[in-house]
Parts: structure tokens; sequence; C-alpha cells
């Protein structure tokens, strides 16, 4: 499935462009921090309107300026730099919260799949707060997988994890890309991550 | 201990308070909301409004309530035209101003509270699927429930303490309108009547400090929810 993005934006004296298509695979959008890569995510998700271009995943258009789906609409998945965990919901009702709402069609995996997935079953009964960094992202990634997208957004997702954690949470990541065969969009400034994980690169601000 | 007529004060006044606040909740909540969260123009102004009663004399707050829902006064006339209801010297009357006079201190609890809200929580809610309404009921409406919870609390203690605005609006009706603060300094009048006055004041202490002591309860207690479990 193609992911076909081309937008502009404005943020204060800042301005964003980008322009790529990306394949199956993870494709890695790579550049130095300040470059606009998370409001180009934003752009993707519909949390940033861009001012002009088009976003399009295969044949369904999110945005073209006369188009532009909310973002409860767009099936797009989104891995956070810091987890966005609802602070309120205990692990299991963080992970079901899209996958109760979304069409039954939309859904591609149950919940005792996406646990198994990611060996999260301990962490079920806990709440955010006391999980770690590492935890915390798995879960995150469950609650996205768990929602139906067919595009998975990723911000700088190991950021603020150490070492060991990041080596863990990167084998997820190829796992989502090689057996789910889910695209994913995944931003960093990191080079070794990128040589390590993506399919494709795409330069942004350089 | 208490007399039949001390029970019916206390009661008028828990009935004044309550209705006050929990008629008061939703309005003030949607005040805190469209501050909190929305620029348009007029905001200082209702910023204004809103805490007006906090810092007038209560007399003239009762002054006002008045000239409004007095019977010739504009909101009085239409309330008396449609739906045949006078608030003048009735109990309803004194929640209307003790309402007015909560309405500041529920506005700012929850105020703060939303604006504590991490709205980026909110747009992870969009990406997985709720629509703007669902993310609100689901997300920012539990985030804001302890500043909710001191809302209450907060307005229900002011309710209940209100004395200026009731006696100036809805005068000092045994049975009707006469709350608390009202009996107390009815019976300060009267010769004889310290040991009335010392009874109904150490109730108001006491109603107010379980008032408070509910607050810290339930707050922590949400709290503690989110804390078990842990580690």
């Amino acid at each position: 499935m193609a992911i076909d993005i081309d937008v502009a934006r404005r943020l204060g004296d800042r301005s964003i462009a980008a322009r790529f298509t990306a394949g199956p695979g993870l494709t890695a959008l790579f550049g130095p921090s300040g470059a606009g890569k998370t409001s180009i995510l934003n752009m993707v998700a519909g949390l940033l309107r861009p001012d002009r271009g088009h976003i399009r995943i295969g044949d369904r258009t999110l945005f073209d300026g006369a188009i532009d789906l909310p973002p409860e609409a767009r099936r797009v998945g989104y891995v956070f730099q810091d987890g966005r965990l609802f602070p309120h919901r205990r692990v299991r009702a963080n992970l079901t919260y899209g996958h109760d709402i979304v069409p039954a069609a939309h859904r591609w995996m149950t919940l005792d799949e996406a646990v198994q997935f990611l060996g999260i079953a301990h962490l079920l009964d806990r709440w955010p707060h006391s999980l770690s960094g590492g935890e915390a992202q798995r879960v995150a990634i469950g609650r996205a997988l768990l929602a139906g997208p067919e595009i998975l957004l990723m911000d700088e997702p190991l950021s603020s994890l150490d070492t060991a954690r990041r080596n863990d949470i990167m084998m997820v990541i190829e796992r989502i890309r090689d057996e789910l065969k889910l695209p994913i969009l995944y931003v960093s400034h990191d080079r070794a991550e990128v040589d390590r994980l993506a399919t494709s690169v795409v330069a942004i601000g350089e | 201990m208490l007399s039949p007529e001390e029970w019916g004060i206390v009661a008028l006044s828990l009935k004044v308070g309550g209705v006050a606040v929990l008629a008061t909740l939703p309005i003030a909540f949607a005040l805190a909301w469209l501050l909190a969260r929305h620029r348009f123009p007029g905001r200082v102004v209702l910023d204004a409004l809103v805490h007006l009663p906090l810092v007038l004399p209560p007399v003239v707050t009762g002054w006002l309530l008045l000239i409004a829902f007095g019977p010739f006064g504009p909101a009085g006339r239409w309330l008396e035209s449609w739906f045949g209801v006078s608030l003048m010297f009735r109990w309803t009357g004194a929640a209307l101003a003790a309402a007015i006079m909560a309405l500041p201190l529920m506005v700012r609890a929850m105020r703060l509270s939303i604006e504590g809200i991490d709205r980026r929580l909110e747009g992870a809610a969009r990406t997985l699927g709720a629509s703007p309404w669902h993310s609100f009921w689901t997300i920012s409406l539990p985030l804001a429930l302890p500043g909710i919870l001191a809302a209450l609390v907060l307005g229900f203690a002011r309710s209940i303490g209100e004395f200026g605005a009731t006696i100036t609006f809805v005068s000092n009706i045994p049975g009707e309108t006469r709350t608390l603060p009202l009996a107390i300094y009815s019976a300060l009048q009267v010769p004889g009547g310290e040991a009335m006055v010392t009874r109904l004041a150490l109730l108001s202490v006491a109603l107010s400090l379980g008032a408070l002591v509910l607050s810290e309860w339930l707050v922590r207690r949400t709290h503690r929810e989110r804390q078990r479990h842990g580690d």
C-alpha cells in the first residue's frame, strides 16, 4: 500500500515541507532535531492541518485541501515519543480504548494476540505510572495496533529508553514490519537506529 | 439535643445548599471549560462577570437579584408569566442566591483542573478512533474529576454559609428562607438565644468541616485508585 505525502505548513517563522512516497516496510524520516519531523507525522495523523498539499494511503485520500478527514477516521496508528498512555486507565483499558471504538471490520488483531505479540500479559492490571519506559512503550504500541490501523506512525519511540530496552523495542518494531507487514513511518535522528530498521529513508530538513 | 425547629433549619440549609450546587455544577463546568479552552471576543468580560459575586458586597448581589427577579424585574416577570413561578421569599430564591455566590469558586476550581489536563492525551484518543465527544467523556472529564469534586465541596460550603445576598433577596422567613447563618443571626437578636446560637454555630462548623474532610477523602481516593497496584 503506497503512502503518498506532499505537505507544507508554516509554524511561526519555521516552514515545514515534505514530499515523498513510502512503500511497504519501514520508512524512516531522518533529520536533525527541529526539522519538523514530528509535525509531518502530526499532519498525517490529522492532529495538525497542512496549509496545502495532500496525504493519501492507497486509494484513500486523508487530506487534499477539500478533504480533511478527522484523526478518528484516518486509520492511522500513532506511537508517541513519550507513550502518552491514559493515566486514569489500567493497562488493559488503555489497550482496549481504540479497539472498543472502531468498527469491528477494521480490527485485525485481538487483545489476546496483541498481549502475546508484545509479551505484556503480566502488565494488564497495572497503572501506567508504574510501568518502566520500555513497558509503557510496548503498551502504547499495543494500543495503537488494536485500533486496527492501516499504517503506523512512530515518533522516536526509543528516545527515552536505555540501551537494553532499545534493543527489545527494536525487535518488536522489526516484527511489526516483517510479521504483521504494517507500513511504518518512523521518525528518528539516530543514524544507527535508522540503519538497522529502515526499508527506505527520507531525509527531512537538509 | 436539637429541637425540631433546629432540625428544620439544618434540613433547609442542606436542601438549599444541595440544590444550589447541583444545579450550578453543569453551568459552572461549561463556563470553566469555555474560559480554560477557548479564546473568543468578550472572554475577559465573561471572566469578570463570573468573578463579580466574589468581590461585590453580598448585599449588592442580593439587591441585584431583587431587581432582576422581583415581580417587576425582567427575569421575575418572565418566570411568572411562563411558569407561574416566583422566587421571592421562597427557598428556591435562597438556592439561587447561594448558587450565584458559589459560582465563582466552583468555576475557579474546575478551570484549574481543566487547564491541568494534558491535551496531547486527547489527541492520542482521537488517533485511536475517538470522536471529540467520546474523547471528552472518556479522557477529559475523568481527568478533571478532582477539580469537579473540589468545586462541589467548596460550592456547598459557600452555599450553606451564604448570608448577605440571601437575606437581601428573599428575607429571613422561618421554615422557608431561614438557613443556618440567618437562624444564628435571628437567635442573636433574641434575649436568651445564646444557647441556640452556640448549637447552631457548632453545627455550622461540623457541616463545613465534614464537607472539607469528605472532599479531601474523595480526592485522595481518586488519586490512590490510580496509584494502587503500582510496582
